[in-house]
């Protein structure tokens, strides 16, 4: 059967089954728990099935899925290795309260696919090898380059990975109702037996048919909603009509004498707890409290709209200043991180020819930018839904959607000024993530659907763990064990080194998951930061300057990194600040660092010799007899041992 | 093979051959050529995405297209659509490029 046929009769058993669970629902067979158990088995069962099918022990199919995948199914497998828990459940909800500022987002995940096509993806596959610091191990000679990259891979990777975990954990809870730590096992199951069985091969096919239930899953309840307000089910063009609905309500809003009222004693309750925390002579935990509470009620005590005759609301209002700054600075970080992460740049080995590494690229971007550019709809949506479905209702008669949802802890309504009706201010946001999670009940859709988005979000977290998983034990097993302690170990034992690493990496995850740190998803945020500013310039300087050399790019990473945390430490713990620069953009320090010393320490040492200029020479030309082995070296790696 | 029109990839079919069988004047002209795509796609890029999103918006916002303040638009939908056309754009015009010059990859 052909991939086509394949893919296209598993979308239409998926949908099936899920229409059946929801007329199952309306006919009360099942309950909302019983639903949310259904899509967790009934997912975790596809991608077991999907690892024992695509098992192997050859390790071209293991390192690269045998460099075969078609640009369109690289495409959708690079979507759902990109797209994180993050990215599916927090950052319409992110959008929904940071305004156009939160689009840094939205440009930096997106954009730097560009620079991802134009400068590394399609040369990276001429090259040809199975990992990234192969290419910088061959690029700068030696096993200094590839130790440095090994160490930058696993820095980037592993907050990533723990963060995914954290994900898993916290949808089976808050879907299933089991335990947060019970939940991180389980989803390990589904994340375990694809790479382990069949490394790369599964998770590729795996991570194709996660794509298709997230991408299915996050458009349908704005689809659904658009279609109900305006007759034309596509949100994305809709949501501008909703805009200048939004920004009326926002006025009619600040006008209103009572929202006044509820955001005077906001504004009276913020003072309180400052001037508490002026006076002083508290105990620590009791000033981190005064210190939420007063931000909590400085936030509720704004107005939605900027001013009287403000075109638009405050939420569309573009920053200024420091403001612009920060927003042009994380839009490029974020861009330079995404072409830097190596478990994205994985993927393009696994082309079938740099032609179609070039296609994969496009198709990647494409599928991206589906759920990217949905996402600012949902969070217009969810603003129009609080405005018109919320705001003015009694305090006693709150929407169904609003019991459901409050007990989770992601929002709440209070009645500030005790007049029995829900003001704007009356709504105090805890999570954003309300805004994906409690769409389908806002729009009145069955909970067949809230079920479907657990198992997008589900599919989101799990592919993305798939990928950093493989990239950390790929980086030990293969870069680390095999070509620098020990380049005669044969075939059996490098691939049980990896399985039985990927085993323990992914406890290690789970187990650092389970103290649930809150630093751990602004550390995620260090990681783009942090692979721009090491992968990036070393990559892109390898590729397209001859004469970059290895002590060059080496101290150019180091710098880079060094540079990077530097000042993400800095202003993270020691109130550093450059130009008002945000501790997620540092990589607009560390970047231009790293670009700069390659360039200097290269002009001042010697060129790198003839056969590495000729490597140089040959990623940039298709069918230039590199890139087709396993082994960038020439070695069959098909035939061990090697040396 | 060289071909005598150097630099000019033959227009009829090409027969198949390495990388390693371009002359060097045909490999400057396919680097030339990669490395002009490249930049104009770099600077497409770079307006859309700082310039026009970023430090313009506020003054194109003056402008509505469907509904959408234009400087919103274009930073919540108008550049990532400018970004996967760039994407296919490139991927076309290089894979048209590696064909005329003999290199096309099969598979």
């Amino acid at each position: 059967m052909s991939l086509d046929k394949i893919f296209g009769l598993y979308t239409i058993l998926f949908l099936g089954t899920t229409v059946l669970i929801g007329i199952g629902e309306r006919l009360g067979f099942f309950s909302n728990q019983m639903i949310g158990w259904l899509f967790m088995a009934l997912s975790l069962a596809i991608y077991v099935v999907i690892g024992v099918l695509t098992r192997t022990s050859n390790p071209d199919q293991y390192y690269v899925a045998g460099r075969n995948v078609p640009a369109f199914y690289n495409g959708m497998a690079t979507g759902s290795d990109w797209m994180s828990a993050a990215s599916f459940i927090s950052m319409a909800g992110a959008l929904s309260v940071q305004g156009f500022s939160g689009l840094a987002y939205v440009m930096g995940w997106t954009g730097g696919y560009l620079l991802l096509a134009v400068f590394l993806g399609p040369y990276l596959r001429q090259f040809g090898a199975y990992t990234i610091p192969d290419f910088l191990g061959a690029r700068y000679g030696g096993n200094t380059a590839r130790v440095i990259g090994v160490v930058a891979a696993i820095a980037c990777s592993l907050m990533y990975l723990i963060a995914q975990v954290t994900g898993v954990g916290f949808i089976v809870a808050r879907f299933v109702g089991i335990d947060f730590n019970v939940g991180v096992f389980l989803g390990l199951i589904g994340v375990l037996f694809c790479s382990v069985l069949g490394g790369m091969k599964s998770v590729t096919w795996t991570q194709v048919a996660q794509y298709i239930i997230l991408i299915i899953s996050y458009l349908v309840p704005v689809v659904y909603l658009s279609w109900q307000i305006f007759s034309i089910p596509i949100p994305e063009l809709t949501y501008g009509q909703l805009l200048q609905r939004n920004n009326a309500a926002a006025l009619a809003v600040t006008r209103d004498a009572k929202e006044k009222e509820t955001r005077a004693l906001w504004k009276q309750e913020a003072d309180e707890a400052n001037a508490k925390l002026k006076a002083g002579g508290l105990a620590e935990a009791e000033t981190e409290k005064l210190k939420a509470q007063a931000a909590q009620a400085a936030r509720q005590a704004t107005a939605p709209a900027a001013s009287e005759d403000a075109k638009f609301g405050r939420y569309l209002t573009v920053p200024t200043g420091t403001g612009m700054w920060n927003f042009l600075a994380l839009t490029f970080c974020l861009m330079v991180g995404t072409a830097g992460l190596p478990h994205i740049l994985t993927r393009y080995y696994t082309s079938p020819s740099v032609r179609q590494a070039r296609t994969t690229c496009g198709w990647a971007l494409f599928c991206i930018f589906l759920l990217y550019f949905t996402a600012p709809a949902y969070a217009a949506f969810a603003r129009f839904a609080l405005y018109t479905r919320l705001v003015g209702t009694k305090i006693s008669e709150l929407p169904s959607w609003v019991n459901l949802w409050k007990p989770a802890g992601l929002f709440d309504v209070v009645d500030k000024n005790g007049d029995g009706i829900v003001q704007w201010a009356d709504f105090v946001l805890k999570s954003s993530d309300f805004v994906v999670l409690a769409t389908p009940e806002i729009a009145g859709l069955p909970f067949v659907i809230t079920g479907l988005v657990m198992a997008g979000g589900l599919a989101a977290a799990l592919s993305t763990a798939d990928g950093l998983l493989l990239t950390i034990a790929n980086a030990i097993s293969h870069d680390l064990y095999y070509n620098v302690i020990d380049p005669s170990a044969s075939l059996v034992k490098r691939l049980t080194i990896t399985k039985v690493l990927l085993v323990v990496t992914a406890i290690v995850a789970a187990w650092i998951a389970t103290y649930r740190l809150s630093l751990i998803v602004e550390l995620v945020a260090w990681a783009f930061s942090l692979a721009g500013a090491s992968f990036f310039p070393a990559l892109v300087m390898g590729i397209w300057w001859k004469r970059a050399n290895a002590i060059g790019a080496n101290v150019g990473m180091l710098v880079g990194l060094g540079v990077t945390l530097f000042y993400m430490i800095g202003s993270r713990f020691y109130g550093m600040s450059w130009w008002g620069t945000q501790t997620i953009a540092s990589a607009i320090f560390g970047l231009p660092a790293g670009f700069l010393t390659i360039w200097i320490v290269s002009l001042l040492t010697a060129p790198p010799p003839r056969e590495v200029q000729d490597l140089v020479v040959s990623v940039r030309y298709p069918k230039s007899g590199q890139g087709t082995k396993g082994d960038p070296l020439g070695r069959d790696l098909r035939e061990v041992p090697a040396h | 093979m060289a071909t005598t029109t150097a630099g000019r990839g033959p227009t009829s079919t090409p027969p198949a051959r390495t990388a390693g069988e371009l002359t060097e004047r045909q490999r400057e002209e396919y680097w030339r050529y990669n490395v002009k795509l490249t930049t104009v796609l770099l600077a497409i890029w770079f307006v859309v995405t700082f310039l026009i999103s970023g430090l313009w918006a506020s003054w194109l916002n003056q402008w509505t297209i469907i509904g959408f303040p234009l400087g919103y638009y274009m930073a919540a939908q108008g550049s990532l659509a400018i970004f996967v056309i760039e994407i296919a754009v490139y991927a076309y015009l290089m894979n048209k490029k590696d064909e005329e010059y003999g290199i096309r990859e099969e598979g």
